[in-house]
C-alpha cells in the first residue's frame, strides 16, 4: 500500500506519504493565507522524496477539518480530484483527530481537549479519553465555555491560554499522523470517514428585507 | 494531427463551468450553477458559492467528459480561471485543475477570466479579428478593451467606475419585486414596454471617457418607482423594465462604438452574462451596422460563465506555445485584464 495524505484545515500546510508501516516522506509549512498555492508542490515533493510516481498511489487521505473554509476547501478537492484521475480511494480524517493521536504521551494519563482557531473568538474543539479516543465533538464553540482545567493540544490553548489547562502541544496537525491513523484504521478493517467537510457553521448570509428607500420621507 | 484537448474550469462566482475543446472545437460545455441557492439573498453569497463549487466539480467533470466522449487520459492541457472573481470560489477551481494536471500529466494554465470571455467567440464565430474592441458586462464587470491578441496584449480603455451593468441589473429588479438574477426577469418584462416611457440618465454619457457608471441610474429608478408609489399610481412595471433597459443598452453600446472609432477598429465582440440581453445584442447590432462595424456575439449560453471560455483560451495558449504556469499558481480576486496568463 502506499498512502498519500495531506491536511489544510488549519495555518499549516502538510502531506506526507506512507507505506503502510512508516512515513517515507513529510513536507510541513505554515501560512494561513496560501493552502492554495503550496499545497500541490507539497504533494509533488514528498512524492518525489518518497522516490515514487502518482501511479503507486493507492489511497489518499485528507484531513476534513473542521477549519476556516477556505483552506480546508483546497485539501478536499485536491484529495476529491486524484482519488478520481488515480481510481483510488480517499479516506477523510478528522483533522482535531490527527492532532489528538499526537498528544497522547503529553496527556500523561488524562483525558484532554484539542481545541484549534476557528476564528472571530471561537475554537474548533473536540475532548479525548487518556488513549486518544474521541468522546466529545468536534463543535465549534467559545473557549471560555470549555473546560479550563483540562489538557488542550492544538492552537487554543496558545491562542486562548485562561481558558485551558496545561497547553500539551502539538499546535498544528502534522500529515504523517494523519497517515499513521489512517493505515492503522484500515489494517484493523475499520471504515474511516467520509471526504466531506467539517464545517460546523452555516455560511454567513441573511436573506435582505425590502428595498431602503432612496428618496426623503 | 488532431487539435489538443483542453479541459477549462471556472469558478470565479456561481457556475461550476467545466468546457472541453479542441482547438476552436467545443466538445462539451457542462455548467452546475448554485443560483438557486442564491436567489432569496438577493445576490451571490460567496461561501455558498465555494461551498457549491466543492460539491459539484468532479461530477460536473465526468459529465463534461461524457458529453464529449472523450477519456480524462486523452487531455493534453488543463486551463483555470486565475482571477478576477470572489477568492474563495476561484481557489477552489484552481486546486482542481492543479489536481487534474498532475494527477494526468499533463500542463496547467492559470487564465484570466475577462480574456477568456473573449476568447470564447472562436469557438462560434472562428479566428478573432485582431485588433478588436471588446465590450464585457456582466455581474461583476463593466469593461471595454482593446484586444491586439487575445493571448498575450489586452489593454482596458475604461470600466465602470461603481456598480457593474449585471449588478445594476439585479437591484433595479429587486426594487420591481422581480426575482434574482434580473437580467432574464427584466428583459422578458421590457418586452412588453414601452423604452422611451421614462427618460432614465445616461450617466458619463459625454464625459469623453470609456467608463461606466450605473449606480446613479438604479437610484432614478428607485425614486421615480417611490414617486409613483407615493402618489397612489400603479407602477408600470413593463415601462419602467424597458426604458430602464434602454438606458443600459444605450450607454453601452454608444461608447462601445465610440472605443472602435477612436481606435481605428472595425471589429466589436460582446460578452459577459449581459451580453445575453436581447435590447443590448439588437442596440449594438442597429449601431455598429450604422458605423461599418462588425459586430461579433457568442450565443447566450457562451456570454455567461462557462468552463468551455476557459478551455477556448487554453486552447490558443497551447496552440502558441506559451510556457504554462507553475504549479504554486495563486488565485487573484483582482487580476488585472493585462495578465492573460498568470505562472
Amino acid at each position: 500500500m502506499l498512502l498519500l495524505a495531506f491536511d489544510t484545515a488549519t495555518p499549516a500546510i502538510t502531506a506526507a506519504v506512507h507505506d503502510g508501516e512508516r512515513v517515507l516522506a513529510e513536507s510541513t509549512t505554515v501560512d494561513a493565507r496560501r493552502h492554495g498555492e503550496l499545497l500541490m508542490p507539497s504533494i509533488v515533493s514528498v512524492l518525489d522524496q518518497a522516490g515514487v510516481t502518482r501511479h503507486d498511489v493507492t489511497a489518499v487521505a485528507v484531513g476534513i477539518g473542521p477549519g476556516p473554509y477556505t483552506g480546508l476547501r483546497v485539501g478536499l478537492v485536491t484529495a476529491r480530484v486524484l482519488g478520481a484521475v488515480l481510481g483510488v480511494p480517499v479516506h477523510g480524517v478528522c483533522t482535531l483527530d490527527a492532532i489528538a493521536r499526537a498528544a497522547i504521551t503529553a496527556a500523561a494519563g488524562r483525558e484532554y481537549l484539542v481545541a484549534t482557531d476557528a476564528r472571530r473568538k471561537e475554537v474548533y474543539w473536540a475532548r479525548y479519553t487518556a488513549a486518544g479516543q474521541r468522546i466529545l465533538g468536534p463543535a465549534v464553540g467559545q473557549p471560555a465555555s470549555l473546560y479550563p482545567a483540562v489538557p488542550a493540544a492544538g492552537e487554543g490553548p496558545l491562542l486562548y491560554p485562561a481558558a485551558f489547562g496545561e497547553p500539551i502541544g502539538p499546535r498544528y496537525p502534522a500529515a504523517s499522523w494523519l497517515a499513521d491513523f489512517v493505515s492503522e484504521r484500515l489494517a484493523a478493517g475499520a471504515v474511516l470517514e467520509p471526504a466531506e467537510p467539517l464545517y460546523l457553521r452555516k455560511p454567513d448570509a441573511r436573506v435582505p428585507g425590502p428595498p431602503k428607500r432612496v428618496s426623503a420621507a | 494531427m488532431t487539435a489538443p484537448l483542453v479541459l477549462g474550469i471556472e469558478t470565479s462566482c456561481d457556475e461550476t463551468g467545466i468546457g472541453l475543446v479542441r482547438g476552436h472545437q467545443l466538445l462539451a460545455d457542462s455548467v452546475a450553477s448554485s443560483v438557486a441557492e442564491h436567489a432569496r439573498f438577493g445576490g451571490v453569497v460567496p461561501e455558498v458559492a465555494s461551498r457549491a463549487h466543492l460539491e459539484a466539480m468532479v461530477p460536473a467533470v465526468d459529465r463534461a467528459f461524457a458529453i464529449a466522449g472523450e477519456k480524462l487520459a486523452a487531455v493534453d492541457a488543463i486551463a483555470v480561471t486565475a482571477g478576477p472573481g470572489l477568492t474563495g470560489a476561484l481557489l477552489v477551481g484552481v486546486a482542481a485543475a492543479k489536481a487534474y494536471s498532475v494527477a494526468l500529466g499533463k500542463p496547467l494554465y492559470g487564465v484570466n477570466h475577462l480574456a477568456a470571455h473573449i476568447a470564447v467567440d472562436q469557438l462560434e464565430h472562428g479566428p478573432l479579428p485582431a485588433p478588436a474592441i471588446a465590450l464585457l458586462v456582466s455581474g461583476g464587470h463593466s469593461s471595454l478593451l482593446l484586444v491586439h491578441d487575445v493571448a498575450s496584449n489586452v489593454v482596458p480603455l475604461g470600466a465602470t467606475i461603481d456598480d457593474a451593468a449585471g449588478e445594476a441589473y439585479d437591484k433595479v429588479a429587486r426594487l420591481l419585486g422581480l426575482p434574482f438574477p434580473g437580467g432574464p426577469p427584466i428583459d422578458a418584462a421590457a418586452g412588453h414596454g414601452d423604452r422611451s416611457a421614462v427618460a432614465f440618465p445616461r450617466a458619463k454619457y459625454r464625459d469623453g471617457t470609456l467608463d461606466f457608471s450605473f449606480a446613479g441610474l438604479k437610484t432614478a429608478v428607485a425614486r421615480w418607482v417611490e414617486a409613483r408609489e407615493a402618489a397612489g399610481d400603479a407602477v408600470p412595471l413593463n415601462d419602467v423594465a424597458a426604458s430602464f433597459q434602454e438606458a443600459v443598452a444605450d450607454v453601452l453600446t454608444a461608447k462601445a462604438v465610440i472605443a472602435c472609432r477612436r481606435n481605428g477598429v472595425t471589429d466589436l465582440i460582446i460578452g459577459g452574462g449581459v451580453a445575453a440581453n436581447s435590447r443590448l445584442r439588437a442596440l449594438a447590432a442597429e449601431r455598429c451596422a450604422a458605423a461599418g462595424i462588425r459586430l461579433r456575439v457568442p450565443r447566450p449560453g457562451l456570454c455567461t460563465d462557462n468552463g468551455a471560455m476557459v478551455a477556448a483560451l487554453g486552447a490558443e495558449l497551447v496552440a502558441r506555445d506559451v510556457a504554462p504556469s507553475s504549479l504554486d499558481l495563486p488565485a487573484d480576486s483582482a487580476l488585472p485584464v493585462t495578465d492573460v496568463v498568470v505562472r
